[in-house]
C-alpha cells in the first residue's frame, strides 16, 4: 500500500487545529480528574471553578485509601485477573488450533454453533449460571469469574483460528516427518510464532476482568474479597455527592495500570486488530 | 495418531465449556423463564406467567423504551465521530500516534471509575462543561439531575467514547485502494467529494460491523448506568432493570423473561440489518 502524499501546508494546520481540539475534549475528564484530586476542599467547591488546583495537596488521596482499602482491591482484581489469563490464553489457542489445523468430523457444525456462543448475550445465561454456582457452595468467591476461562472464550478462539489458518502448510508438514506430537508442534512451533497475537489475547482477557463490573456484582459480596470495580461502585454509592476530592482520587489510583498498559502494549492493542481482519 | 480425533481432542476442552457453561444454563434459563423463583425454594412453574406480567408492566416499557431512544441516537453519533476522526488521522502528520494514541484512549479506559468522573464532569454547578458554557455566558443544563437531560447526558458519553472503534476505521481506509483517489483528482473531485463517492461506500463494510456491535453494546449498556442513574428514573436501562429484579428483588424466573425479551430484540435487529446489507454495504 503507497503512503499516502503529506497534506499541504493550510490543510495540514487546519487538521492539527482540528485533532488537537479533539484531543483537549477528550483527555479534558482525565485532567479534571487529577485537578480535582489534588485540590483543597474549598478549592473544589468554588464558583467560578479553579482548572488549576491553587495548592496542590495529597490529602484527597489519603483520604481515599483511609475509607476504601484500593490497593487491596486492587490486588485482588489482579490476582483474578492473573488466574484467568493463562487459562484463558493457553486454552483458547489450543482449541483454535484444532478447530484451524485440523479436519475432524462434525467440525463445521462445531465451529457454527461456537460462532452461535459469541452472538448469545451473557444475559441469558448469566441468571441459570448464577444460581447453578450458588447450589454448588461458590457464592461469594472467584471462582465462577475464573474457572470458565480454563474452557476458552469463543471471542479469542474465533479470532486466534483466523490467526493460525494464515500459517503455511509446510510448517507442521516437516515436523511430522520428523515424527513430533501434535501437541508439541502446536506448544514448540505455534505458541513461538504467535507471541503477538496471544499477547494481544492475554491483553484483552486482563482489560475485560479489570474493567468488568456486572459479573463481579453477582458473584462476589463480602468486601474483603472486593474488586477494584466493585470497590469504587461501593465507594460512590456510600459518599454519595459529598466526597469528590477522594473519588477522583480513587478513580486515579484504579486507571493508572490501565493508563499504563495503554501506553506500553499500545501496539499489541492494535496488532488485534488487524488480527480480527474485519474487511467485510 | 489418528488425525481426525487429534483435532476433535484439541477442540474438546471448549466443547466440555460450551455444555456446561452455555448449552446447560441455556435449557435452565428456558425453564426458569417459565416459573416464579425467588432462589429460595423450588421453583413454581407458572407457564407464560412472567411473560404476561411483563407485557403489563409499566417499567419494563419504560426501560426499553430509554434504552431504545439511547440505541436510536448513540449509534448513528458514535460511527460519524469514529468515522470522521479516523478520517483526519489517516493523514500523514508527524504527531499522528500520539493523536491515535489519545483518541483510543476509551477503548481500553472503561468502567466504574470513568462512570464517576462523567459524573463530576457532567455536575451542574461544579463540572467542568458547564462551567466552561458559563464563559460564554450559557447557564448549563442540569444534566443527569433533570429528568429531559438525561438522555443528552448518556450521549456526551458515547460521543467521548466513540474513537475506542477508530482502529477498526482505520483498517478499513488503509484497504482502499490509493488509485481510486487518484483517478477522482484526475477528475477533478475535491476532498468531500472524494470522500462521499469513494470513502464512505468504500467503508460500509467497517460501518456495517459497528452499527450491529454498537447496538447490541447499546441494548447491554449496564456499568455507566448502574453507576450513574439519573433524574426521574431515566437512567434505567433495561439491564438496570434487569439485574434489580434478579439480584435486588430475587424474581428470578421475572428477570430470565426479561432476559430472554432482550436476546429476541437483539437477535431481529441482527437478522434485521443482515437483509439490509446487500442494499448499502461495499462488497
Amino acid at each position: 500500500m503507497g503512503k499516502k502524499q503529506a497534506p499541504g501546508r493550510i490543510q495540514s494546520f487546519a487538521l492539527y487545529a482540528v485533532l488537537t481540539l479533539g484531543s483537549v475534549a477528550m483527555l479534558m475528564p482525565f485532567f479534571w480528574m487529577i485537578s480535582t484530586a489534588l485540590k483543597t476542599e474549598s478549592d473544589i467547591f468554588t464558583i467560578p471553578i479553579k482548572w488549576i488546583p491553587q495548592k496542590i495537596v495529597f490529602d484527597n488521596f489519603t483520604r481515599a485509601f483511609e475509607v476504601v482499602p484500593i490497593l487491596k482491591y486492587m490486588f485482588n482484581t489482579f490476582v483474578m485477573a492473573v488466574l484467568k489469563i493463562g487459562g484463558e490464553v493457553f486454552v483458547s489457542a489450543l482449541v483454535a488450533y484444532g478447530f484451524a489445523r485440523y479436519q475432524f468430523k462434525s467440525k463445521n457444525v462445531l465451529f457454527m454453533i461456537l460462532l452461535a456462543t459469541m452472538m448469545l448475550p451473557y444475559e441469558v445465561t448469566m441468571i441459570p449460571t448464577f444460581i447453578i454456582w450458588s447450589n454448588l457452595g461458590f457464592s461469594d468467591s472467584y471462582v465462577p469469574l475464573v474457572l470458565p476461562a480454563y474452557f476458552g472464550s469463543a471471542t479469542f478462539i474465533f479470532f486466534l483460528r483466523m490467526y493460525f489458518e494464515t500459517f503455511p502448510r509446510e510448517l507442521e508438514e516437516s515436523a511430522v516427518i520428523d515424527g513430533a506430537r501434535p501437541i508439541h508442534i502446536f506448544v514448540r512451533i505455534f505458541i513461538p510464532l504467535s507471541k503477538a497475537a496471544l499477547m494481544t489475547i492475554a491483553l484483552w482477557s486482563f482489560m475485560g476482568t479489570w474493567n468488568d463490573l456486572l459479573g463481579q456484582l453477582i458473584y462476589i459480596n463480602s468486601p474483603s474479597k472486593y474488586t477494584i470495580q466493585l470497590g469504587l461502585a461501593s465507594f460512590s454509592n456510600m459518599t454519595g455527592e459529598t466526597l469528590w476530592g477522594p473519588l477522583m482520587a480513587a478513580s486515579f489510583v484504579a486507571l493508572l495500570p490501565i493508563i499504563f498498559l495503554l501506553l506500553f502494549a499500545q501496539r499489541y492493542f492494535t496488532e488485534g486488530i488487524k488480527m480480527t481482519g474485519i474487511k467485510g | 495418531m489418528n488425525r481426525q480425533r487429534t483435532g476433535f481432542y484439541f477442540v474438546l476442552p471448549w466443547l466440555i465449556g460450551f455444555v456446561l457453561f452455555t448449552l446447560f444454563p441455556l435449557i435452565a434459563a428456558l425453564y426458569i423463564s417459565f416459573t416464579e423463583w425467588s432462589i429460595i425454594g423450588n421453583p413454581v412453574f407458572i407457564g407464560a406467567g412472567n411473560f404476561v406480567k411483563i407485557f403489563k408492566d409499566p417499567m419494563f416499557y419504560e426501560s426499553l423504551w430509554i434504552t431504545v431512544k439511547y440505541a436510536i441516537f448513540a449509534v448513528p453519533l458514535t460511527i460519524a465521530t469514529a468515522f470522521t476522526v479516523a478520517v483526519l488521522l489517516n493523514n500523514n502528520l508527524r504527531l499522528v500516534g500520539v493523536f491515535r494514541t489519545i483518541y483510543y484512549m476509551p477503548a481500553i479506559v472503561s468502567g466504574v471509575a470513568v462512570a464517576i468522573v462523567f459524573k463530576w464532569v457532567l455536575d451542574p454547578n461544579y463540572g467542568v462543561i458547564n462551567s466552561f458554557l458559563a464563559i460564554f455566558g450559557i447557564r448549563g443544563p442540569n444534566w443527569l439531575y433533570d429528568p429531559n437531560w438525561v438522555l443528552p447526558s448518556y450521549l456526551v458519553m458515547a460521543v467521548w467514547g466513540a474513537s475506542g472503534g477508530l482502529l477498526t476505521y482505520l483498517v478499513g481506509l488503509k484497504d482502499i485502494p490509493r488509485e481510486l483517489y487518484e483517478s477522482a483528482e484526475i477528475d477533478g473531485a475535491g476532498t468531500l467529494r472524494k470522500i462521499r463517492h469513494i470513502t464512505i461506500p468504500m467503508i460500509t463494510p467497517v460501518i456495517f460491523y459497528n452499527l450491529i456491535m454498537g447496538l447490541i453494546a447499546a441494548f447491554r449498556k449496564f456499568t455507566d448506568a448502574y453507576i450513574l442513574g439519573g433524574a426521574g428514573n431515566q437512567g434505567t436501562f433495561y439491564m438496570v432493570y434487569l439485574y434489580d429484579q434478579a439480584f435486588s428483588f430475587y424474581k428470578m424466573g421475572y428477570a430470565t423473561a426479561l432476559a430472554w425479551i432482550l436476546f429476541v430484540i437483539i437477535l431481529t435487529l441482527t437478522i434485521i440489518i443482515n437483509v439490509t446489507r446487500k442494499y448499502w454495504v461495499h462488497t
